[in-house]
């Protein structure tokens, strides 16, 4: 039952926020590129810096923090909506008088999915970042796509993939467990839910940014 | 048999179950009755374990509920079905699906006996061809009844509805009811509902417990109900003018309630 739960929600957490992770990654990326090409050159600069600090910028902030930041409003409001609904019709009363643990059979396969799921969005957000600064260079003619490749190949350190990584599972854990947290123990009715959806979402953008400075230097 | 000795409830200050002592016997349909707010919802809510008492027992079989630990009352409420007012259906599993929900928790069956299993309780409460509905594509009635498939799918030994007859129309209400009676005594069970629907007190009442205003106000059957000199019963009772007209009438005949 754990698993059908698990890969349910791996799906509906995970595989359903694909869409739009690629989409802004595509965008953010194209215009982080065309951003960094416009204001940071100048003679005195290398013809790879554009390249450079687009691929650090994905890789270091957006794909991991800005994503999960996004994301903590598309699957955050989902989480509490759904777990805060299931809460005033009595369906976790039900469950809790059949003898299930209630929060363990809701929550933790939220938890764990997400886990699961999220170093793929990373890599894939990262990835699509770097199409979109490809983009702006063959459609939009920004730059030379020499100059873009130079730039991502430049100086790059393993390493920084897997801190993107590492950030965004505690990111994940956030995003699932405050919402489930503030779901779980709405009370009264739908406004309640809506007030708790909300809540939700501001704690767990808020908790990200915070977390997101301490993971940033502790893995620095 | 469960029994209820000196149950009290009290949410802060407001105290709202006062020494509840009571017996619900096996094998027939308990009726606990009173008007909105009474404590009716928050006495079956203690009894199943939603709620902690302030004081007193509520013994399963002999057994102490309220002391249990937490594991004997998992383990406890394997033997318990409860109907919600709202149902409380899965709204993202199918009809076939919730009642399969506590035989795929709870049960060693094969997935072919699990099937089996929900379709012979769907059958029971006389719904067929609605296994691939979800409950928000069904009637407030077939819910109801799904519910009720759903209570008995593991056998309970103590079936609890909160309301069952809630926002149904009468010819409905009098289905469930009938329903919850024939399984009750089919499977022995001990059965307690919360209504206030006279129709259900009438009909289906082997053992009613008037409460009011958070105390156990009157005990008895249904054949009693009509002639109780309670004078809260009877104004609980006797509520609609059509009622209080009626039995006017008998009375100013010279007849017998």
């Amino acid at each position: 039952m754990f698993l059908k739960q698990y890969v349910k929600e791996m799906a509906q957490l995970g595989v359903d926020s694909i869409g739009i992770v690629l989409l802004i990654s595509f965008f953010i990326g194209a215009v982080i590129c065309i951003q960094m090409k416009i204001n940071i050159e100048s003679p005195w600069m290398p013809r790879w810096v554009a390249g450079y600090t687009t691929r650090e910028i994905m890789l270091l902030e957006f794909s991991s923090s800005i994503m999960c930041l996004i994301l903590a409003g598309k699957v955050g409001s989902n989480i509490a909506s759904e777990i805060g609904t299931m809460r005033v019709t009595q369906q976790i009363d039900a469950l809790d008088i059949m003898g299930v643990n209630s929060a363990c059979y809701l929550i933790l396969p939220k938890i764990v999915g997400l886990l699961t799921i999220m170093p793929f969005l990373v890599i894939f957000s990262s990835a699509m970042g770097i199409v979109g600064a490809y983009a702006t260079s063959y459609i939009g003619h920004i730059m030379p796509p020499d100059d873009l490749t130079l730039g991502l190949q430049h100086a790059f350190i393993p390493w920084f993939v897997w801190m993107s990584i590492i950030k965004s599972l505690f990111f994940a854990f956030i995003i699932t467990s405050v919402p489930a947290y503030f779901g779980y123990t709405v009370e009264g009715g739908s406004v309640n839910v809506g007030k708790a959806s909300t809540d939700a979402v501001v704690s767990s953008s808020a908790l990200i940014l915070c977390s997101d400075v301490f993971l940033t230097q502790l893995l620095s | 048999m469960i029994e209820v000795k000196n149950l009290y409830k009290s949410f802060d200050e407001k105290e709202v179950l006062k020494n509840i002592s009571t017996v619900f016997e096996d094998g027939k349909t308990n009726l606990i009755i009173g008007q909105s707010g009474s404590g009716k919802t928050v006495l079956m809510k203690n009894l199943v374990g939603l709620l902690e008492p302030t004081s007193g027992q509520v013994l399963y079989d002999g057994r102490d509920f309220i002391n249990m630990t937490k594991h004997e009352k998992i383990m406890m409420r394997r033997e318990m079905g409860m109907i919600f007012q709202s149902a409380a259906l899965f709204d993202s599993l199918t009809v076939l699906e919730n009642v399969m929900f506590p035989l795929d928790m709870f049960s060693n069956m094969t997935l072919r006996e699990r099937i089996h299993r929900a379709q012979e309780c769907l059958d029971r409460v006389n719904l067929k061809g609605a296994d691939d509905k979800f409950p928000g594509e069904i009637s407030g009635g077939m819910q109801k009844r799904v519910a009720i498939a759903r209570a008995i799918a593991l056998n309970p030994k103590y079936l609890f509805c909160d309301e069952p007859n809630s926002g149904l129309d009468p010819k409905t209400s009098l289905v469930i009811d009938e329903l919850l009676q024939s399984i009750t005594r089919e499977f022995n069970m001990t059965t307690i509902i919360n209504t206030h629907d006279m129709n259900s007190v009438m009909g289906i009442g082997e053992n009613i417990i008037f409460i009011y205003e958070g105390t156990k106000e009157w005990q008895g059957v249904s054949s009693q109900v009509m002639g109780s000199s309670n004078k809260r019963l009877t104004d609980f009772i006797f509520a609609s003018d059509l009622l209080k007209n009626m039995r006017q009438m008998v009375i100013d005949n010279g007849l017998k309630l």
